[in-house]
């Protein structure tokens, strides 16, 4: 078949930002299959809440102290997190470097707070299907956080690295803060089912 | 500096023809030998892998119904006991459902899509390797079991409490559940995989509205499983926590439920169904203008149609449980779905009739299989309205009346159009033509060996027979159709044995193929059979729904993509206007030793929940080894 060039496209970039950027879809696509997996988890939770005859079932109310920490640890990491994305997106390096330290930091502080955190669900996975849920919930939101935290620190190493300097990694930078705003951002739910549903 | 950086970057426009295609074959392609087919991430040999595997499975699970036809032909048969019987009807449909029919489909659509949008390789490749090998490694693991006496006996849903800690001790349900998160994981890498694809590497000016009708349908039934599978990931992975670790989410003793286990499998299972069907669909809206030699009738209203299937499948799934005592009012709610859906199925079905009518519709074996589907798909769809009424559906539950009705929808809805499908695209695929003979044999020996099995099973049903038993009295009336069903499956695998011989001889001795066999007016006839590493040599440029139809003798292209580097463009979500010429990934060991981990990790926690925590460690590693940058030119920016 002969062929007529009706388009030249050596002008363009060569990386894609934002909307352009194929990582960015694949990172949204993927927030929505984990979305619907946390949204089915709270189903999960609700349907066996409306046949059980007590809610929680046999047990003492979740203690609130750690999670209600998680919480806010969560919630004030979003600030230094919109902030390394804000560098990213101007490609500051030296900005970028040390806001990946402070957010791996920001992402170990709340698993060291989940240890307490599954011992105040007073409740164990074995006892009953109330705990059994405690436990997926927690334990889905904790796998959340560590799957995001590597990525931070293996990201972050790479930032100290020759390929730190690069359009393409200030985007990963990027992509990695809109997931961790999506973790503290499911959480959220969570965080009102397990502790504040039961003090109904 | 840049001026000078860009000088030592060389473009298609600096290449003559046959130089251009040296450069871009150098830099696409996938070494020869071992090595190379480990490591390549060429979407066309892991579609054609993909497609491979998937047809071994169906002549595997085909294997298990001959068996099962045999068992039944006569009363109280001795040619398999009890509990086999109940591992062969698991095994049946568990392989059918999730290594051939699911992945056949996506395995077509890896092939396909990026050649029909006209983009060069699909979005994210290494992940495409990666879900390959998964894959395969779930589909191992579910036969290697039923190989050693530990396949899955509790029915392809698994329900509880049958499969529960309880009543299934051992780990043949584990194997099931298992089984389950391998082909989740590779559908799911698959359906994001073809969502960014289509999204954002469609060719120049391919606007929304000028995609083809199966790219169309790939959209949808990706969303499809994106949204429906973590459901049966949260289902099978309460069920190995109930079995490993004492949970207690499917245990009424202890407040678990085990309708919930129904609710999450079938909030899956239904919209299965449609991801099965909607590729299926989508093939048949791309062949049928072809050999109608016009336009598809209703482009509009079959888009519109795909998309309220997609919504209205996930409103559907009580349809599975009417006889599990939910409230009236629910049950009437799903009823009234349930019919809905034939709506827009009607619609396609009448799109479809217009579109043969008002053409000149040639009869090669493709269009035969589209009409054998058409005529079979509608029988199953008037039986679905059927058994979506409450008071029939409890009559016929758990009778082979419902057996019938889904292979006549999975069968006739879906397998026909893609046997169709392997006769069209084969060409593509290998350079060469299946034979056309064969072919018509193989449609009618399928289209009369499957109606003659499957109706009869209808009046069975009526009758009284119910499923997933290994035998029956002879006092029972079923004896002379059973005989009459286990006869006409010879007629059946005698259709799929001429298709498997011609399939295995064509890419041999097949007559030479060319670009466009077909004349068809899509855009994966535009490059040479089979394609090049690099599909396009340069990238078509879009006017219009059928381009090979609209511009026949030229085709419009964009230069100034680089030869050195793998790349390919970026357009806009709507309008497809170019946005960037991005990277797109080199071959790479990693995604096999990412399958290799996973693999472990996963079968290991059949077994132990350490396994979790160890066994991610090499997970982890792969993983950091798959994205960590090796200064090739992918990596510039």
């Amino acid at each position: 078949m002969k062929e007529r060039v009706a388009n030249d496209l050596s002008d363009l970039p060569m990386h894609g930002l934002h909307t352009a950027s194929v990582t960015w879809w694949g990172t949204l696509a993927f927030m929505l299959i984990e979305g619907t997996g946390f949204a089915l988890a709270l189903a999960v939770y609700l349907y066996l809440m409306s046949i059980a005859p007590t809610w929680p079932l046999d047990a003492m109310k979740p203690d609130l102290l750690p999670g209600t920490l998680v919480t806010l640890l969560l919630i004030a990491s979003v600030v230094p997190n919109m902030l390394v994305s804000r560098w990213a997106e101007h490609r500051d390096l030296r900005k970028v470097q040390i806001g990946m330290v402070v957010m791996s930091i920001l992402g170990i502080a709340p698993l060291i707070v989940r240890i307490f955190e599954f011992p105040a669900l007073k409740i164990n996975w074995d006892t009953n299907a109330y705990g059994s849920v405690l436990w997926l919930l927690l334990g889905l939101h904790t796998a959340h956080i560590i799957t995001d935290l590597v990525d931070t620190l293996v990201l972050g190493a790479l930032m100290f690295t020759r390929h730190g300097d690069n359009p393409r990694r200030y985007g990963d930078v990027q992509d990695n803060a809109m997931y961790w705003n999506f973790v503290v951002l499911a959480w959220l739910p969570i965080y009102g089912l397990i502790y504040w549903i039961p003090r109904l | 500096m840049r001026n000078g950086h860009q000088a030592r970057q060389p473009r298609d426009t600096q290449f003559e023809r046959p130089a251009l295609e040296a450069a871009l074959a150098h830099t696409w392609r996938t070494p020869p030998g071992l090595w190379g087919a480990l490591t390549t991430v060429d979407h066309k040999i892991i579609g054609r892998r993909y497609i491979f595997t998937a047809f071994v499975f169906l002549a595997l699970g085909g294997v298990l119904a001959a068996l099962m036809r045999l068992q039944l032909a006569q009363p109280e048969a001795r040619v398999i006991g009890p509990d086999r019987y109940n591992q062969i009807f698991t095994m049946h449909g568990a392989n059918m459902m999730f290594l051939f029919a699911v992945p056949v489909m996506e395995a077509v659509a890896v092939y396909l899509v990026p050649l029909m949008v006209g983009t060069r390789n699909i979005a994210f490749p290494r992940l495409n390797a990666f879900s390959y090998w998964i894959y395969l490694a779930g589909g191992l693991l579910l036969w290697i079991a039923f190989a050693i006496d530990m396949g899955p006996d509790v029915g392809w849903f698994a329900y509880v409490p049958l499969s529960g800690p309880q009543y299934a001790a051992g780990k043949r349900a584990d194997i099931w559940a298992q089984m389950i998160t391998f082909t989740e994981v590779s559908a799911l890498a698959v359906a994001v995989e073809l969502v960014v694809t289509i999204f954002k590497q469609r060719a120049p000016g391919m606007s929304l509205d000028r995609m083809p009708l199966f790219v169309w349908s790939m959209l949808v039934t990706s969303f499809l499983i994106i949204m429906a599978m973590p459901a049966i990931m949260v289902a099978s992975t309460s069920l190995i926590l109930d079995r490993l670790v004492g949970t207690h989410f499917f245990n009424p003793a202890e407040g678990g439920d085990v309708l919930l286990w129904q609710h999450l499998f079938w909030f899956f299972g239904h919209p299965e169904v449609y991801i099965i069907f909607l590729p299926a669909v989508g093939m048949v809206s791309t062949m049928l203008p072809t050999f109608a030699r016009r336009p598809v009738f209703g482009y509009l209203g079959l888009v519109m149609a795909l998309i309220a299937t997609g919504i209205l499948a996930f409103g559907l799934w009580v349809h599975h449980m009417f006889v599990t005592g939910l409230p009236r009012l629910g049950e009437s709610f799903f009823t009234a779905s349930s019919m809905a859906i034939a709506i827009p199925a009607g619609i396609q079905i009448f799109c479809w009739l217009a579109t043969l009518w008002d053409g000149r519709p040639v009869y090669r074996t493709p269009l035969l299989f589209v009409i054998g589907f058409i005529f079979t798909f509608t029988l199953g769809g008037m039986t679905g309205v059927m058994v979506a009424s409450v008071p029939f559906d409890t009559q016929v539950h758990d009778t082979y009346f419902v057996v019938a009705h889904f292979h006549y929808v999975l069968i006739g809805g879906a397998v026909f159009p893609l046997l169709g499908a392997i006769y069209y695209w084969f060409p593509k695929i290998t350079g060469r033509m299946m034979s056309e003979t064969a072919g018509k044999w193989a449609f009618w020996l399928i289209f009369i060996g499957f109606n003659l099995t499957f109706f009869p099973m209808h009046i069975l049903g009526l009758q009284g027979m119910p499923r997933r038993v290994y035998t029956y009295q002879p006092d029972l009336p079923w004896h002379g159709l059973n005989l009459f069903v286990s006869l006409s499956a010879v007629i059946l695998v005698a259709g799929f044995v001429v298709f498997f011989i011609d399939a295995i001889r064509a890419p041999r001795r097949g007559m030479p193929a060319g670009d466009n066999p077909w004349n068809a007016a899509t855009l994966e006839w535009a490059t040479s059979s089979p394609p090049p590493p690099y599909n396009f040599a340069r990238i078509p440029v879009v006017g219009g729904s059928n381009p090979l139809w609209e511009q026949p003798d030229t085709l419009a292209v964009a230069s100034g993509l680089r030869t050195d580097r793998r790349e390919v463009v970026v357009t806009t979500l709507t309008t497809a206007r170019p946005e960037a010429r991005e990277s797109s990934p080199r071959n790479s060991i990693w995604p096999l030793l990412a399958a290799i981990a996973t693999t472990i990790m996963l079968i290991w926690s059949i077994f132990s929940p350490w396994a979790v925590v160890w066994g991610s460690i090499p997970v982890a590693i792969a993983l950091i080894g798959w994205f960590w940058p090796k200064g090739t030119p992918e990596d510039e920016a």
